[in-house]
């Protein structure tokens, strides 16, 4: 297993946001996390980078006990991450927002980065941009260096918040293809997302969340015909 | 097959003026009067402060309004080297800076706790703190102040042979001095601050400032970032306190910890120049010394007409005159942009 969740909560005051989460992912899977607004999947991402810290329970990335180990460490391990609303270092140019994911992602010296930074950005459709400030980019281009700069860190486990949204039908076509050939080269992938047919085509395990507890967790199909499933996110009547 | 690149012919050219006026500006106490001398020095110093500032605000986001503390602090630890411990004064300069470290050391352990503008009171409140703990310093003159001995300011360092050199007195030697430790204090801190921002760490200081939880999605140690920025910038405002107090040879606690002197003065210069760069303090200093010239005589509308410039400039050219300058024609006299060339690239940004 690259990660394993073992009866993880997290409550603030009187609200619990993870209640009692355990799940395994294996190795080259592809986990896809969804539920309805204030469900606490970007809660459960922040616990899984270390930006938030869990009260109870217990978190193991790559065999190793990393519970209380701050999110930057985590990130050396191999734990990438992109933002739901896209947060690039808009004064650098999308080459430089690369190169110091790159630099301190992985650890190393800046010229030894930039064969495999022009690489992702080729691979996300940024490389003619790369000398573009990413404060002038457009959502698409915002979201494409949201992937590209977690890829630049060097991540074993990807984690992706709502890539998707927001996006026209064409542009997310086009990034779900970025995706599934990341997600070929066997990164192991958890994605939070509601453009469900999106996330359809990449994930081979669906989890639900509601109201911070895993009310679901299998197959797509499985879900999706799950009747708790359609009630609590879909609202439909079963 | 991909390469990156930071050179450009404006920073190339740069380079090459910035060692002839380095040059020149050795050689200037030959030929300058002991007035221009003086005002030189002031620029220098104004503008080490002000490069200073930027390294705090512009690149770190820490945005102080109590850096009085570490000029005072430098200047009366210079004091208390030469007093006290019988140092020579070039010598006891290096007190100041050690002085201003250990000052910054628990400053920063509390102001971090603090964040935007409850930062920016703090470091004022600490500073305010600092100058009325050294007022009962009573060896040192307490709140009154005290003058650096007859016998010390005799004897500085390297004064006897300006004096050959240049067939001036004592104390226009110690003014070439002052001017030329100022002069490679400038060029250290500016020269330092520009190789910060080209190295790794510079785009490490970027990222935090753009944006602190993204900086540390990828692995950035913006808490450890900040810290080491703060002590930098504390160290050497400690050294530029102390040079500035060898100059005048008398201190007193509101002299040497006077928010408007180090720290206003310093802020306007950087605000009117263009926070961020290095190009914007230099602007900064030589538009406030012009200013200062022409408004000496006008009493407090000096400070108002100050005031009145700042805001015009927040307003209607936030990024400072260099910014103005800079992208009208593009240029950038120290680049610190890393640019990838290579197949597929379009040039522009």
């Amino acid at each position: 297993m690259i990660l394993r969740l073992d009866n993880v909560s997290k409550s603030y005051g009187a609200l619990k946001v993870t209640d009692n989460v355990t799940v395994a992912v294996p190795r080259g899977e592809a986990l896809g996390i969804i539920g309805p607004n204030g469900a606490g999947k970007s809660t459960l991402f922040n616990l899984i980078t270390g930006n938030v810290l869990p009260n109870e329970g217990r978190i193991e990335f790559l065999g190793r006990d990393v519970t209380r180990a701050p999110a930057m460490e985590r990130v050396r391990m191999g734990v990438g991450r992109s933002f739901q609303i896209p947060q690039p270092f808009e004064g650098l140019t999308v080459f430089e927002n690369l190169l110091t994911a790159a630099a301190f992602g992985r650890g190393g010296r800046e010229a030894d980065m930039v064969d495999a930074c022009a690489h992702i950005l080729d691979e996300t459709e940024l490389l003619k941009k790369a000398n573009v400030v990413a404060g002038t980019l457009s959502l698409l281009d915002r979201k494409r260096l949201e992937l590209a700069r977690a890829l630049a860190t060097g991540p074993e486990l990807l984690l992706l918040d709502e890539i998707a949204g927001g996006l026209t039908e064409g542009e997310c076509k086009a990034l779900v293809a970025t995706i599934r050939a990341i997600h070929a080269r066997s990164t192991t992938i958890i994605w939070i997302e509601h453009v469900l047919h999106a996330l359809n085509s990449v994930v081979e395990r669906l989890l639900v969340l509601d109201f911070g507890r895993v009310i679901g967790i299998g197959a797509p199909d499985e879900i999706m015909a799950s009747r708790e499933v359609r009630e609590i996110y879909l609202g439909l009547e079963v | 097959m991909y390469k990156l690149t930071t050179r450009t012919r404006a920073g190339t050219a740069t380079a090459i003026a910035v060692l002839v006026l380095i040059l020149a500006g050795l050689a200037l106490p030959a030929v300058a009067s002991r007035g221009a001398i003086q005002d030189l020095f002031f620029i220098l110093t104004m503008l080490t402060l002000a490069q200073l500032w930027n390294l705090l605000a512009g690149y770190g986001g820490l945005v102080s309004v109590g850096q009085q503390a570490f000029v005072g602090i430098g200047a009366y630890a210079m004091f208390a080297g030469v007093i006290l411990l019988g140092w020579n004064p070039v010598w006891a300069i290096l007190l100041g800076g050690l002085a201003a470290l250990v000052l910054a050391i628990p400053t920063a352990f509390f102001a971090f706790r603090l964040q935007g503008a409850y930062f920016a009171i703090g470091t004022w409140v600490i500073a305010e703190v600092t100058r009325l703990l050294i007022a009962q310093w009573k060896t040192l003159g307490g709140g009154t102040g005290t003058s650096l001995p007859r016998e010390a300011t005799s004897n500085i360092l390297g004064t006897d042979l300006i004096r050959a050199l240049f067939g001036v007195r004592e104390a226009a030697a110690r003014d070439i001095l002052a001017y030329w430790l100022a002069l490679l204090l400038v060029v250290v801190v500016t020269g330092g601050i520009y190789w910060l921002q080209r190295s790794r760490l510079g785009l490490a200081l970027a990222a935090v400032r753009d944006n602190v939880e993204a900086a540390r999605s990828v692995g950035v140690d913006a808490g450890r970032l900040k810290w080491a920025v703060f002590l930098i910038a504390a160290v050497a405002t400690g050294l530029t306190g102390a040079l500035i107090f060898l100059q005048t040879a008398r201190i007193s606690p509101d002299a040497a910890f006077a928010v408007t002197d180090w720290t206003a003065y310093v802020i306007f210069i950087v605000v009117i120049g263009g926070i961020g760069t290095i190009e914007g303090p230099i602007v900064g200093v030589i538009v406030f010394f012009v200013l200062r010239s022409a408004l000496a005589d006008y009493g407090s509308w000096y400070l108002m007409t100050l005031g009145l410039i700042a805001i015009a400039v927040m307003l209607f050219a936030p990024k400072g005159l260099w910014g103005l300058i800079s992208a009208r024609s593009g240029l950038h006299l120290f680049p610190v942009r890393r640019r990838l060339a290579g197949p597929k690239i379009e040039g522009g940004n």
